[in-house]
């Protein structure tokens, strides 16, 4: 029987960057704030020591920052035929776990999403009409479009240092920048990152096939920055221990580095670490939420009281929550009916790998986000008609890390092990580079978060089932894309390439990207959406879902900066729904 | 949902705000002046901002403990003493004392039974408070809740622990008498002068001690160790103290805890969080203008040691190796998060124990409103020996502009004795 705590004005489930965000935001106001969490407290100056963070073993590769399979795993099938399995190590995507969540772990790529991803739907079938849509889609319009978000994609970008090179400022094109990007009202608030050699290469290769190059926009910070928080960050060195690590620099934006620093200032703040929520609770009619149950790391469990319930969670675990606690009704495939579960959706990754006979491209000097990238192909940037596909990707010439476990490329025939193996690696660590097609994923009837009949986690609750895999849309999509990265990478000067395409159906195994989106999808209509456009339920009007689970499909692009957008954007509707309690759509 | 929500938000803002702006306020009253106003709430706010200008709090909570309750254990050359419960409990606390007993013992150090206090409670400079200070302090203090908490304050060994021998340290060492404004200073410097030497008691720390624990007066404000950290010299002097900060970086430190290039640590970092960034803009200044007309001892700036000797060499590899990532290579750090170590008045001290200390446990910078990062150093006393940590605290102090003396290792060696935990003694050979 779990044991009921004193009331607060709010309850948020989960401290990474929305629920940090949020925290602060309402916290500030003088508003009662408890933020719960499932794993550990985490921050710069006790957990990441910069004598001990770059340990590839300890993080890259025993994953000390990601969630557990013991503490939550999924269930996982390509397709409604087959029986689902839980997944028992985390390797397509591994979310984070504690205090900071992914922001912890993340690369830093901050990307916004271009205009045309928001009206997706309509826009496709102005240009193309209905017959470009693939079988089986749900793909829809986004209930907000680019303009709106503009405001909110500036204070995340702000808030966390973003740097980068404006390509639209108010409508006037900025050399340098990326030519295809919706206008923005200012420059980003720090200057883009160096680049190396290979992204030199890079951008001479696609301004002469015509593309237009521009360096990422990236959470690895070029200059020292305060931010409007007053915290201070300090310039990136280029370490290359960004994804799966903590940044001991306080050069990679993230909760610990942007918000936290400031959030727990608030004397109304109260953080729960090691607490996991297992649902949210609603009144006798089902309408409204009385707050959350949690079980502590004693297996104690709480009742929470709250007014206001903001579910701030990893966008899977958003999903299942909801699913757990009966908010919205479930999506069944069957019948098409329902939305949660709804329009999961993930990301394609592609490209050409490049052999070089005589370069030196020094990948131990990198960053999450250091990099250029061009656009030309990335949403309806380009005619889609001759291609028989919807979206697109990003293509970029990146160094994310040359760390020594896991980073060893060999030229394709090179034995896996061996005095041979060995030979190439030492050849090659320092001769190639990549052109990678980083893409969206369009949203299915089929593809769907729901839970399992059979699988349960250690408090006896269903996992949730992941039914997924890649449709010819987005092989088609994907392998297009592998072709134009080829071409780069021969233009760039490589003696030899490697093509990386779209085969076989999506695996869980390898990792691909921790881009995991849909399933709690807001939008203008309750039928396709659990969420109105404030990201509010549409059914317990107290309850607010942030995060990449929101995404009706998803972009080109890494979803980070869309989440911090519509996290502030959420903000706003949060600030009017307390003045006047309801739901802030009215249908 | 819930007007209960709206309702916390109304009550909350406004309500804080005000208590700010209350607090401003009330630190611009002059100190010398009688208070008219018979309203006891406003001597009670006087009071709270006196008691965080004095920075009660430090001494008078031990770890966990509850605010002004007692218990810190202070660690004294001779021997430890134990701060008293200054909550209104009857039994434990002061509850019993009149306004009257207050004020001797900030002016007098004396008991309301007239027993001696020790100077570790540092009366020789609240003896310099006004009785109105004292007053409103005391109100203050009898506005917290009663905390029964005994506290032991009987630890000093003999001949320590006979109380009537400061009757013979009093004679020789404490001047009573309250703060006379020194003519021909503006009445802005006087402020800072009463807030120095009184209630700040900047110098209990910041001026070096006689065999007998008391501040030598003659070097008032020139730097001493506490608790095997360097309390920098605070006069003007061009070396070693504040002779390169402007009037605006001395309140721009106190009020944030750092400048661009220098962030407070160790027992300052406490200073700052508990005390002077809660202090009003027109005290800090007052203070920091009278820091500046201090004189320094004018002990010229010795000769750099030359690049060429070998423990310039060393302490330059470990420096490029350990120290250069974050506090750049030509050591001009990283404004508002790495400290830069050119031209640092802590790296130039005489004393390098704060350095030693810091390389060798890691420390953490101060947090406060305005800049709450509270960035830290990490430890690397795992992985430097006693001579490496000589080495790159030497090259440091030598380089760039820097002048200083060398580092000794066995002077690292016996701090880490004392410092440093069971990981960071591992390399110290």
């Amino acid at each position: 029987m779990a044991r009921r705590l004193p009331r607060k004005d709010v309850v948020i489930v989960g401290l990474g960057w929305t629920g940090s965000i949020l925290a602060y935001e309402l916290s500030r106001t003088g508003l009662e704030v408890v933020a719960i969490e499932r794993g550990p407290w985490r921050d710069t100056a006790t957990d990441f020591n910069i004598g001990t963070a770059p340990d590839e073993l300890r993080y890259g590769v025993r994953h000390d920052v990601f969630l557990r399979p013991t503490q939550e795993s999924i269930t996982m099938r390509n397709n409604p035929s087959q029986t689902a399995l839980p997944i028992r190590k985390w390797g397509s995507f591994l979310p984070g776990n504690g205090v900071g969540g992914a922001g912890v772990h993340w690369n830093g790529q901050t990307w916004r999403f271009l205009p045309d991803d928001f009206r997706i739907r309509s826009h496709m079938l102005e240009r193309y009409g209905e017959a470009i849509f693939p079988e089986g889609h749900h793909i829809q319009d986004w209930p907000v479009s680019y303009e709106e978000l503009e405001p909110y994609y500036d204070k995340f970008e702000y808030v966390a240092g973003i740097s980068g090179k404006a390509g639209n400022i108010k409508g006037q094109i900025q050399p340098g920048g990326n030519p295809f990007e919706g206008a923005r009202e200012r420059d980003y608030p720090t200057p883009p990152m160096k680049q190396g050699y290979a992204q030199d290469l890079f951008n001479k290769a696609t301004a002469n096939l015509g593309l237009h190059p521009f360096p990422r926009p990236s959470a690895n910070l070029s200059v020292a920055y305060t931010n409007p928080y007053g915290c201070s960050m300090a310039p990136c060195t280029y370490c290359g221990f960004c994804e799966r690590f903590g940044c001991a620099n306080y050069s990679k934006s993230s909760p610990q580095t942007c918000v936290l620093p400031a959030l727990v200032r608030q004397p109304t703040f109260e953080a729960r670490t090691d607490s996991e929520v297992t649902k949210v609770n609603l009144s006798a009619d089902g309408k409204t939420a009385t707050g959350v149950t949690y079980v502590d790391l004693n297996g104690e469990e709480w009742e929470q009281p709250a007014d206001l319930v903001l579910v701030c969670a990893f966008g899977l675990f958003n999903v299942r929550l909801l699913l757990l606690s009966g908010i919205g009704k479930p999506y069944d495939p069957v019948k098409d009916e329902g939305v949660v579960g709804r329009n999961y959706a993930y990301q394609t990754g592609s490209g050409s790998t490049a052999f070089f006979e005589d370069a030196k491209f020094n990948p131990f000097a990198a960053a999450g986000s250091l990099g250029t990238a061009a656009d030309d192909y990335n949403s309806d940037n380009f005619d889609h008609g001759p291609h028989g596909f919807v979206g697109g990707a990003s293509i970029t010439c990146a160094y994310t890390n040359g760390r020594p476990i896991l980073y060893h490329p060999t030229p394709p025939g090179t034995p896996t092990w061996g005095s041979q193996w060995k030979k190439a690696v030492h050849e090659t660590y320092q001769r190639v580079t990549s052109v990678g097609a980083q893409g969206s994923v369009m949203s299915y009837r089929n593809n769907y978060l729901d839970l399992d009949p059979t699988y349960k986690d250690p408090l006896g609750r269903p996992l949730m089932r992941m039914t997924f895999d890649y449709q010819d849309n987005e092989r088609k999509m994907a392998n297009w894309m592998a072709d134009r990265c080829d071409e780069i990478a021969k233009a760039m000067g490589a003696k030899q390439t490697q093509l990386n395409r779209l085969v076989g159906p999506w695996s869980v195994v390898p990792y691909q990207t921790t881009h995991n989106t849909g399933g709690a999808v807001f939008g203008n209509d309750p039928k396709t959406s659990v969420l109105n456009r404030y990201l509010q339920s549409w059914d317990v009007p107290n309850v607010f879902v942030m995060g990449a689970s929101a995404f009706p499909q998803n972009a080109g692009y890494n979803p980070t900066g869309t989440v911090g957008a519509l996290t502030y954007w959420a903000l706003d509707a949060i600030k009017r729904y307390l003045k006047s309690s309801g739901p802030l759509v009215q249908l | 949902m819930s007007s209960s929500v709206n309702g916390a938000s109304r009550l909350a803002g406004p309500a804080r705000k005000w208590w700010r702006y209350a607090i401003v306020l009330v630190g611009l009253i002059v100190a010398d002046r009688a208070m008219a106003d018979p309203d006891n709430y406003v001597d009670v706010l006087r009071g709270k901002a006196l008691t965080t200008a004095g920075d009660c709090l430090a001494c008078h909570t031990a770890p966990g403990g509850k605010p002004f309750a007692g218990g810190l254990s202070l660690a004294t050359p001779f021997g430890a003493i134990v701060t008293p419960n200054l909550t209104p409990d009857e039994a434990t606390g002061i509850g019993r004392w009149s306004k009257d007993d207050f004020a001797r013992a900030m002016h007098q150090g004396r008991r309301p039974d007239g027993s001696y206090l020790y100077p570790a409670f540092p009366y020789t400079y609240y003896t310099k408070v006004t009785r109105q200070d004292t007053d409103a302090i005391y109100d203050y203090l009898r506005t917290l809740t009663p905390v029964s908490n005994a506290v032991n304050r009987n630890t000093l060994p003999f001949p320590f622990s006979i109380r009537t021998s400061m009757l013979g340290w009093n004679a020789l060492f404490f001047k009573p008498g309250r703060f006379v404004p020194a003519s021909g200073h503006s009445e802005e410097f006087n402020r800072g002068a009463y807030l120095v030497e009184g209630l700040g008691h900047c110098g209990a720390c910041h001026t070096p001690m006689n065999m007998f624990g008391a501040n030598k007066s003659d070097q008032f404000l020139q730097g001493s160790r506490i608790d095997n950290w360097t309390a920098p010299n605070l006069t003007n002097d061009q070396q070693a103290g504040l002779g390169k900060w402007s009037v605006e970086e001395i309140v721009q430190y106190l009020k944030t805890g750092q400048t661009r290039t220098s962030i407070a640590s160790g027992p300052m970092k406490d200073v700052v969080e508990d005390s002077t960034s809660k202090m009003p803009d027109a005290d800090l200044k007052a203070i920091a203008v009278y820091l500046k007309e201090q004189g320094g001892s004018g002990a010229s700036a010795p000769t750099p040691i030359a690049g060429s000797d070998p423990r310039m060499q060393v302490g330059e590899a470990v420096f490029v190796d350990v120290c250069s990532a974050c506090h750049t290579r030509n050591g001009n750090g990283i404004e508002h998060i790495f400290p830069r170590l050119a031209g640092n008045a802590i790296v130039r001290q005489d004393d390098p124990a704060t350095l030693v200390r810091v390389v060798l446990t890691g420390v953490r910078g101060a947090g406060t409103d305005a800049a709450p990062t509270s960035p830290a150093m990490p430890s690397f006393g795992y992985r430097l020996d006693d001579s490496q940590v000589a080495a790159v605290l030497t090259y440091i102090r030598n380089s760039w502009g820097n002048a200083a003396s060398a580092v000794d290792a066995d002077m690292v060696k016996a701090l880490r004795s004392k410092v440093a935990g069971p990981a960071e003694r591992s390399a110290s050979q």
